[in-house]
């Protein structure tokens, strides 16, 4: 809206969904019966109402962000959003009404509502949804396996560790830092018109900082972000481990996250990041460490096989994709060469993506979608999965509030590591003029996933199979089949790291969505890299 | 909750304060109510109804802030929010930057509410699909669109005496037809507060021109063209300029208007002097808030002004610190345009591309404000005044700041929304030479 007064002033920039509350009272529980009590007014009311199908969801959103710089504590924010959302088909046709009342007149009324408009757009249809079988489980529950919660650790305890590196980086020659550190706690409960009443709690947290370094004289300047991932997990992720530590140019980090030391880190490399060569435009062989390839496989490989997308449903916003369904039947279509292998995972521990059932109440698994270099899967929900030929739903959809409808999400997806022994410096070996690139940076991608562009945080040159200095300036472009036919090598499991988004945008009206992916180290050959430096006139 | 008269605002807010025990107090309410209707494959897809209040309650000891919030009305539940908010800037660590609430201010009359938004049903926005559907139908091309209505209030007081009100409406509305091969696509997005502007029928039209027009596409090399950006394509670039007014980054040296030796680009020739930004609350076309979610009232303010960067936002704290008034970054903004058609401005070129649509747009350098992002639903090539053929899309990496000192001509300014952040703007179709392609894309 342009025209009310902005209330969320608090945190400029950041989507905050639901309302403050004290951190202690995102401790409390909901009580199960309860939520099955109302559970059932919403079903019975839908059904009376002449719904065929009704699902429900009863959720509780419950966030908090730290948002510091420098010396400062700029806000803490918690937020929870609780509320239904009744999901029907009448007439063959969706319905959606939400509400944050819920005693059983409003919970009576919303459900109306949305056999209301349900059958209001049964009109405009074309052909009924057809949802996949899928039986009722009965009263089941599922816990994210997380070590430490982390809306339980005192704000004060998060806040030293924030301020003490945002201190390390300022002693290490930084000029400016901005560290934010985001938590999600997810209880949702399912019901649904088939006798399923599933209980999740889900669990997510995103430290990520910034460190900024500008040469005054000049009037440049240049920025390092922390290589951390956002992950579903507690605060464990912030206690660091020796095993999940790997060191090569800079240390890179597994299933923990060593933030003082990668702040220090981070420092230093974004002034050695100011006086870097600019890169020579050409055609260069491309090392990318899993902290950088887990954006390019979300963006090329994650997104273009969405079965909505596939279908048309996200043509008017995020677009459709090039894997058309008749690439998918023929079973041949070359997606990438023969090492390139990519599944789907919705049970990983500690990713983004792991829930026991999805926002339809799927039990949730693990499918191929590229097997060596050949698309033979999508993604898809229980009124895609018939399109397909599949017997049950793959388990996709996700609504990122009870205020918001399901839809189809992405599930973890990632690449398989190589068989074969292989250590990053053998990668690097074997490059005779090349780019080891790590961290995310600028990604973009057209409508249909062909043609992409992406940035990252550090980028060192290799020349004749030895690192020859950092370069700067640099992206790489090419078109998602090309560039996936010119996988030449992945290091094996133990180099197997988790990216990921904690935002990631789709739908209309837009939700956000939460997912890793997972890889290894990989090399890719020949790739079109520009010089991204320009001169203000 | 419902949308509460001012009268009705007024008393409750003055309940809430009543609790306070801290130094300051600052109470925001809001409550909206948005419908949406989707639809895909010449069919609905999804579409909701949501209910939405809010009440912040912004408490302070000293330089110690807390934030709370609430959407229970009962006089237990306001109290216990007003503590809660106690309670957290009592744990809160003190923040140097902390500014206290600001007094009374003096607010002119809004014109964002338009009735007939807030009346729109379920029937209304199902019918104005249907009419959408219709045109696909009988062009034979296939539908996907989005139409997202709201009308809400907002209000806030303070222990200082502050109060503000204001309604508002609004209206977007989004479109885009694909032939069933899938080798042509076209586009087109409207955004009103008052829904009788809105005629889905003509925007699907234009949007089936153009699928129609941009099938069997031909590649020409990427490279260097004069382009002209109709609104909508314009819109996603030049609103990184608007979000980057920030004087902290500028002072700071870390932003496109950063200069060497700690200088900022403030007072100096940024872009071609023929571009003009400015904000106005009450432009009849972009009406606005006239008051910010911190109190402060939104004035006219001139942005850039014959090429010169004129004023820069402030936070209060950023203000206060260097002695200056503290501007706020306003929720409309306009450019200032010619007189000149989107047709008369491809009659009047020789070699070029119309761009109608870019898409994803991301920024690749900070420093430059270099962005990159793609053309889509509907690129074609002008030659000798007139569209010869539709062209396969283009990736671009361009500054919209070095692009507006590469300006050739601006044409007529119209209402437009911007596909990455849903903003409304007032912004002409722009000609520019030399705009930056960089690769091809296959995509439709």
């Amino acid at each position: 809206m342009t025209g009310l007064g902005a209330t969320a002033a608090m945190l400029p920039g950041i989507p905050v969904v639901g309302h403050a509350i004290s951190p202690e009272r995102a401790l409390e529980k909901i009580d199960t019966p309860l939520k099955k009590q109302m559970a059932d007014v919403a079903l019975n009311a839908a059904r009376s109402k002449g719904a065929t199908y009704t699902d429900v969801r009863i959720g509780r959103y419950l966030n908090q962000f730290i948002i510091t710089r420098e010396d400062k504590v700029q806000t803490i924010v918690n937020t929870e959003s609780y509320g239904m959302g009744i999901r029907v088909i009448a007439n063959g046709s969706w319905g959606f009404a939400a509400t944050d009342r819920l005693d059983n007149d409003s919970i009576g009324k919303a459900a109306d509502l949305a056999v209301s408009i349900a059958k209001e757009n049964s009109r405009l249809l074309r052909e009924p949804v057809q949802l996949a079988p899928q039986k009722g489980y009965g009263e089941v529950a599922w816990k994210a396996p997380i070590e430490k919660n982390a809306f339980e650790v005192p704000i004060k305890e998060k806040v030293d560790l924030l301020l003490a590196v945002n201190d390390a980086a300022l002693k290490g020659g930084a000029d400016f830092i901005n560290n934010n550190l985001f938590m999600v706690n997810e209880q949702k409960y399912f019901a649904s018109s088939e006798g399923s009443y599933i209980d999740q709690d889900i669990h997510r947290i995103y430290p990520t900082f910034t460190v900024t370094k500008i040469d005054a004289a000049t009037g440049k300047f240049d920025t390092r972000d922390s290589l951390s991932a956002p992950v579903g997990m507690g605060y464990e992720y912030l206690y660091p481990r020796p095993e999940d530590k790997i060191q090569g140019l800079t240390m890179l980090y597994k299933k923990r996250y060593d933030m003082l030391e990668d702040v220090k880190a981070a420092a230093e490399q974004a002034g050695q990041k100011l006086k870097a060569k600019s890169v020579e435009p050409g055609k260069y062989d491309l090392i990318l460490d899993p902290s950088h390839l887990w954006l390019t496989i979300h963006e090329s490989t994650g997104h273009p096989t969405e079965l909505d997308r596939v279908l048309g449903y996200e043509a008017n916003f995020a677009g459709t994709s090039f894997l058309t369904l008749d690439k998918w039947e023929s079973k041949k279509f070359n997606y990438g060469n023969k090492l390139v292998n990519i599944f789907a995972d919705k049970e990983q521990t500690g990713t983004l993506g792991a829930v026991g059932y999805d926002d339809e109440g799927v039990k949730c698994g693990r499918w191929d979608i590229i097997k060596e270099g050949v698309l033979v899967n999508y993604q898809a929900t229980r009124d895609q999965a018939h399109i397909l030929q599949l017997a049950a739903s793959q388990g996709c959809c996700y609504a990122d509030n009870w205020s918001s409808v399901q839809f189809q999400r992405m599930p973890n997806v990632s690449l398989m590591p190589g068989k074969e022994k292989k250590t990053i410096d053998e990668l690097i070996k074997g490059v005779e003029k090349g780019i080891y690139i790590i961290g995310d940076g600028s990604f973009s991608i057209d409508q249909q996933r062909y043609n992409f562009q992406f940035g990252g945080q550090l980028f060192y040159e290799i020349k004749n199979g030895k690192i020859a200095g950092m370069l700067r300036d640099v992206a790489y472009q090419s078109n998602t089949q090309e560039f996936w036919n010119s996988c030449a090598g992945i290091a094996d499991e133990s180099d197997y790291r988790f990216g990921g988004s904690f935002f990631d945008g789709k739908g209309q009206p837009m939700q956000v969505s939460a997912v890793s992916h997972g890889s290894s180290t990989t090399r890719f050959n020949g790739v079109n890299v520009i010089n991204t430096a320009r001169k203000l006139v | 909750m419902g949308i509460l008269t001012k009268d009705e605002a007024q008393a409750l807010l003055k309940k809430i304060l009543s609790y306070s025990k801290a130094d300051e107090c600052e109470v925001n309410i809001s409550g909206t109510n948005t419908g949406n209707i989707r639809y895909a494959r010449n069919s609905v897809s999804t579409s909701g109804s949501i209910i939405q209040t809010n009440i912040v309650v912004s408490s302070a000891f000293g330089k110690k802030l807390g934030v709370a919030t609430i959407n229970e009305l009962d006089d237990v539940s306001l109290e216990k929010v007003v503590r809660r908010s106690e309670d957290l800037a009592q744990l809160a660590p003190e923040n140097p930057e902390y500014v206290p609430f600001l007094g009374p201010q003096k607010f002119q009359d809004s014109v964002t509410y338009v009735s007939a938004t807030a009346a729109i049903t379920p029937k209304l926005r199902a019918d104005a699909v249907a009419k959408s559907l219709q045109v696909a139908k009988d062009s034979k091309l296939v539908a996907a669109g989005f139409l997202e209505d709201a009308n809400g209030f907002a209000a806030m007081m303070n222990s200082k005496g502050l109060f503000a009100y204001n309604t508002s409406t609004n209206v977007n509305f989004s479109i885009t037809m694909r032939t069933e091969d899938g080798k042509g696509s076209g586009y087109a997005t409207r955004g009103y507060n008052d829904i009788t502007k809105l005629d889905t029928k003509a925007a699907t039209k234009i949007a089936a021109d153009k699928g129609l027009k941009s099938a069997t596409a031909q590649a020409i090399e990427p490279g260097k063209y004069t382009v002209i950006l109709e609104p909508a394509a314009a819109a996603v670039l030049i609103e990184n300029i608007f979000y980057g007014l920030d004087a902290r980054q500028a002072d700071e040296g870390r932003s496109f208007l950063s200069r060497p030796g700690g200088k900022t680009s403030l007072g100096e020739k940024l872009v071609d002097e023929r571009v003009t930004m400015y904000s106005d609350p009450w432009n009849p076309e972009l009406p606005t808030s006239p008051w910010t979610g911190d109190g402060r009232p939104q004035e006219k303010t001139v942005w850039i002004e014959k090429g010169v960067v004129k004023n820069l936002t402030y936070s209060r704290y950023w203000a206060q610190k260097k002695g200056v008034k503290a501007i706020p970054q306003p929720d409309g903004w306009i450019m200032e345009g010619g007189t000149k058609s989107l047709d008369e401005l491809i009659k009047s070129t020789k070699k070029g591309i119309l761009v109608t649509r870019l898409w994803y747009i991301r920024n690749v350098d900070p420093q430059t404000l270099l962005l990159t992002g793609l053309t889509r639903d509907g690129t074609f090539y002008i030659e000798n005044g007139v569209i010869k053929f539709p062209i396969k899309n283009f990736r671009f990496n361009e500054s919209p700041v070095i692009m507006l000192n590469n300006l050739e001509e601006l044409g007529k300014v119209e209402r437009t929304v911007s596909v990455e952040s849903n903003t409304n703007y007032l912004l002409p179709p722009m000609k520019i030479r030399d705009f930056t392609f960089t690769s091809l894309s296959d995509a439709v």
